[in-house]
């Protein structure tokens, strides 16, 4: 089975998010970046996939030249070989041509991602290159089965699941629990060092959706305390000030 | 030009949240048209809230939630009633159905905006609440997909034309089978929650969890939970409130028992008000709260459930 994960570099989730250059830059001083979390579950997933049905996993990033050691980092873990399309990552319509046009000659079974960056929280590039491929796409997937030649797939909706089927070769945009995410071990760090790591230029270069600039909410002012005992100011509080119940 | 958005029911009510994404395409200046499928018990709210016209797909194969039908079926209603704008709110369904659309119809998407376009350009909530982007959409196309509480409801609309629509069937858009759906029923449903009673570990077990529903029920609340709660099977993913999980907007959040990690904030930044019920003064999530009660939850909860059921009285 082949299957292609495409994973996103994106600030640690713990990181203070800030802007430079006249807020029209994220500041990537002192910051942390990392695979994707949604990102890492569908690799983790890809990985044991593998394990089970054999194959091959390769690894693709939009990204520039920063976004190595993230991609090694999925090497490590597991995928055998990578491509990074030399660009910034525009938007998701940028993106996701750039993805669909590895995909489209590389055969692959399956092509798992993330359901959405944590950057941009968008949620789009899954479908958008289920659509540019004519492929069946799903998302959220919260589990992942491959069954002969079809996959067995639970999709989260609100207030529930919907389980469902469907025949490879297909996109799935991946969240937990499909998989527990993988540390990579001394090894696979050793290994991922001579694996192959394929740069190519952008090849379409279209973005619809570009940001002018960005903004930080506001301060969020102190927080009341009220005394446990009183719960009825609380509930005043609660209705005559914020007005909310 | 024209706006369409696309509707989405919950046991065959129309989505509070899709009530605001006709108010939104209306407040644009377009005249809107709603696509609903399946059925639907009223659609009044969808006139008052701002459309003049309802496509209604009426499709036994259409009645379901299908990704790729529902693209197709959506882009062939842009098409036959002109419309430039398709506004819709994003949700499980949205996100995958308006990245298809985009693509069959070339248009420039936007998701979790926030608050009205000024000409082109849309404020996105990004990095999971922690900041804005102004992104400028180019073509002559646009989706917007809206963040809860982006604009009020509208109730001062008038009756809308509700027009059957048959859109064309393509085999190939029923490849995904949906073999069984479960579903929670009579629950508010957590994104589209005005108000969210959450808990986390400091509850102790699956088996306290009766107080915190009851909590959400004297406030017609929804209930939401940390992530280390669903990890354990505590309860259901999802109610899992966070950076991974779902991420709520409500007008009240109410926190108890959980620490308040930077990945659980992440889910909740966007509520406009926020109550954190700890035992622990120190908790981190005092510093993102509006109102804040160091207690016990075992003694807070029961007390605050009464309180409030005295002040409906």
């Amino acid at each position: 089975m082949k299957i292609l994960v495409c994973i996103t570099h994106v600030p640690d989730t713990t990181s203070r998010i800030a802007f430079t250059n006249d807020n029209t830059k994220f500041d990537a001083s002192g910051v942390q970046f990392i695979i994707g979390p949604y990102d890492d579950y569908a690799l983790a997933r890809a990985v044991e996939l593998k394990e089970q049905h054999g194959g091959t996993i390769t690894v693709v990033n939009v990204g520039e030249a920063e976004t190595e050691p993230t991609i090694r980092k999925a090497l490590a873990i597991g995928a055998d070989d990578a491509v990074r399309i030399n660009a910034f990552p525009v938007d998701a319509l940028f993106v996701a041509k750039e993805i669909a046009g590895v995909a489209k000659d590389g055969g692959f079974d399956l092509i798992l991602m993330g359901r959405e960056s944590i950057d941009f929280n968008g949620g789009q590039v899954h479908s958008m290159v289920g659509e540019m491929l004519s492929l069946p796409s799903v998302s959220p997937v919260m589990s992942l089965d491959i069954e002969g030649d079809k996959g067995v797939i639970t999709r989260e909706i609100e207030g529930g699941k919907e389980y469902m089927e469907v025949s490879l070769p297909f996109v799935a945009g991946c969240q937990e629990p499909i998989a527990e995410w993988k540390i990579p071990n001394m090894r696979g760090i050793m290994g991922a060092r001579s694996k192959p790591l394929v740069v190519k230029d952008p090849t379409a270069g279209e973005a619809r959706a570009k940001v002018s600039a960005f903004e930080l909410p506001p301060k969020k002012g102190d927080v009341k305390l009220i005394d446990a005992d009183n719960m009825d100011e609380l509930v005043g509080l609660l209705k005559n000030e914020a007005k909310v119940i | 030009m024209a706006a369409l958005v696309f509707v989405e029911t919950d046991e065959g009510n129309v989505k509070k949240s899709s009530l605001e994404a006709v108010s939104y395409a209306k407040a644009t200046g377009e005249s809107v048209t709603a696509i609903v499928f399946g059925s639907v018990s009223d659609t009044a709210p969808l006139g008052k809230a701002g459309a003049s016209k309802i496509l209604h797909v009426t499709e036994d194969r259409l009645a379901a939630p299908n990704i790729m039908a529902y693209a197709s079926a959506i882009a062939e209603a842009m098409h036959q009633e002109n419309a430039d704008l398709l506004v819709l709110a994003k949700s499980s369904l949205g996100d995958p159905v308006s990245a298809r659309v985009a693509i069959k119809i070339d248009a420039a998407l936007a998701s979790n905006v926030s608050e009205l376009p000024s000409g082109d350009t849309v404020k996105q909530s990004i990095y999971t609440g922690k900041a804005y982007a102004n992104t400028t959409l180019d073509g002559s196309n646009k989706i917007i997909s809206i963040k809860k509480n982006a604009v009020p409801i509208s109730e001062d609309g008038s009756e809308a034309e509700v027009v059957s629509f048959s859109p064309t069937i393509n085999e190939a858009d029923f490849s995904v089978k949906t073999t069984k759906v479960e579903k929670a029923e009579g629950d508010v449903l957590l994104p589209e929650a005005d108000l969210v009673v959450s808990a986390g570990r400091g509850l102790k077990g699956p088996e306290n969890w009766g107080m915190v529903e009851e909590l959400a029920k004297s406030l017609g609340a929804a209930t939401g939970c940390s992530k280390p709660v669903s990890d354990m099977d505590w309860r259901p993913h999802h109610e899992h409130v966070g950076q991974t999980g779902i991420k709520v907007s409500p007008s009240l959040y109410i926190a108890i028992g959980i620490s308040g990690a930077i990945q659980h904030l992440a889910g909740v930044n966007s509520s406009k008000n926020i109550l954190v019920i700890n035992k622990d003064p120190e908790a981190p999530f005092f510093k993102a709260a509006d109102y804040g009660v160091v207690g016990d939850a075992f003694e807070v909860i029961p007390k605050l459930t009464e309180a409030i059921k005295k002040a409906q009285a």
